[in-house]
């Protein structure tokens, strides 16, 4: 307050928050997350650059175990490209377009959750918005981060993108049939893994020819048998 | 550029709290930021720029204060460098982030008339 003339200037009161500007996303995860739970479903993230293979990879796992209940979402910026690939491939997938966003939230998710029937999925696999940087900050109420790295696209990628690798429970390291045309040094990239993943997990996979998918099948196996939910069935 | 979504989201958490307050303006907004939170705070700032305008942050700085990444080992409690292979170099155990992933609004400072 001004002492002189008395004209009333505002006082300044400082006010405590400490909450995470996140907080919003955080409760909507954790809605999904029970949703996902009560239904037995084991949900996955699955991110990576745009072109690494998430796709690939979800028609070569419906094409090996048709058996698996499967569920996707397919995050873009804009066509329904990928969600008609995985329809094509015998997977219930869903695009969620997020326009000019470079990543999916925990909302886009739950509005999409209310379109699919979630008693006839085992898993549901969020195919994010191809991107190394965006997805990795948004919890989506998923169970696992899933991260496909390509062989083509060098050996620093985690090192350069440290936040996306920090966070994946799995790595999977894809189009590894392509490795007799390309100079990728596979020691570097698992000590660049063993520099930002606190528990590296690597698999080396080829989506086209097959190689190492069962390993993956396996993984997710044991991720689906450690749920509460679907351990009991 | 998800540093969009956080801004909004920062500034609607301002408006409620400057309204619940009464206040006729906010002064200034303290967020903490880690190193490894994956957001830049330049980009930060300039989305703020963008936001603030015509609203009752109109006129609040920005501070943003930076939060250097911390791993320690989970069983013996010893400082790993970041960079270095995430393992203790003391015991061999496992490492978890201990600071650095925050992205947290920590303080507003409000004019009440």
């Amino acid at each position: 307050m001004c002492e002189d003339c008395g004209c009333g200037d505002a006082a300044l009161v400082p006010v405590e928050i400490q909450e995470s500007l996140l907080a919003g996303n955080d409760r909507t995860a954790r809605h999904n997350r029970e949703h996902f739970d009560a239904h037995g479903v084991v949900a996955i993230n699955l991110m990576g650059s745009p072109g690494s293979g998430k796709t690939a990879l979800l028609e070569a796992t419906a094409r090996l175990r048709p058996e698996l209940r499967m569920g996707a979402f397919s995050g873009d910026l804009a066509t329904d490209n990928d969600a008609r690939r995985l329809e094509a491939a015998g997977i219930r997938a869903r695009s969620i377009t997020t326009g000019s966003a470079c990543h999916l939230d925990a909302e886009m998710v739950h509005r999409a959750l209310h379109h699919v029937a979630l008693d006839a999925t085992d898993v549901m696999v969020i195919e994010n918005v191809g991107n190394l940087v965006c997805p990795a900050i948004y919890d989506l109420g998923q169970h696992a981060n899933v991260v496909t790295l390509a062989v083509t696209e060098g050996e620093d990628k985690p090192l350069k993108y440290p936040v996306m690798f920090r966070k994946a429970d799995l790595v999977l390291l894809t189009k590894i049939d392509l490795l007799p045309y390309l100079d990728f040094d596979l020691a570097a990239v698992e000590d660049a893994l063993a520099r930002t993943m606190p528990h590296p997990r690597v698999i080396r996979i080829s989506a086209r020819t097959g190689e190492n998918v069962d390993r993956w099948l396996a993984w997710l196996a044991a991720r689906a048998a450690s749920h509460p939910v679907s351990a009991e069935a | 550029m998800h540093e969009y979504s956080i801004v909004q989201a920062l500034l609607d958490r301002s408006v409620a709290e400057a309204r619940a307050r009464g206040a006729v303006a906010v002064a200034r907004i303290c967020v903490a930021i880690g190193d490894v939170a994956g957001v830049e705070a330049e980009l930060l700032r300039s989305a703020y720029e963008l936001v603030r305008e015509g609203s009752i942050c109109a006129r609040a700085e920005l501070e943003v204060r930076p939060v250097p990444a911390l791993w320690r080992c989970r069983d013996c409690g010893a400082e790993v460098a970041s960079g270095a292979a995430l393992r203790c170099s003391a015991c061999g155990g496992p490492v978890r982030l201990a600071a650095g992933d925050e992205i947290v609004l920590e303080r507003l400072e409000l004019e009440v008339a």
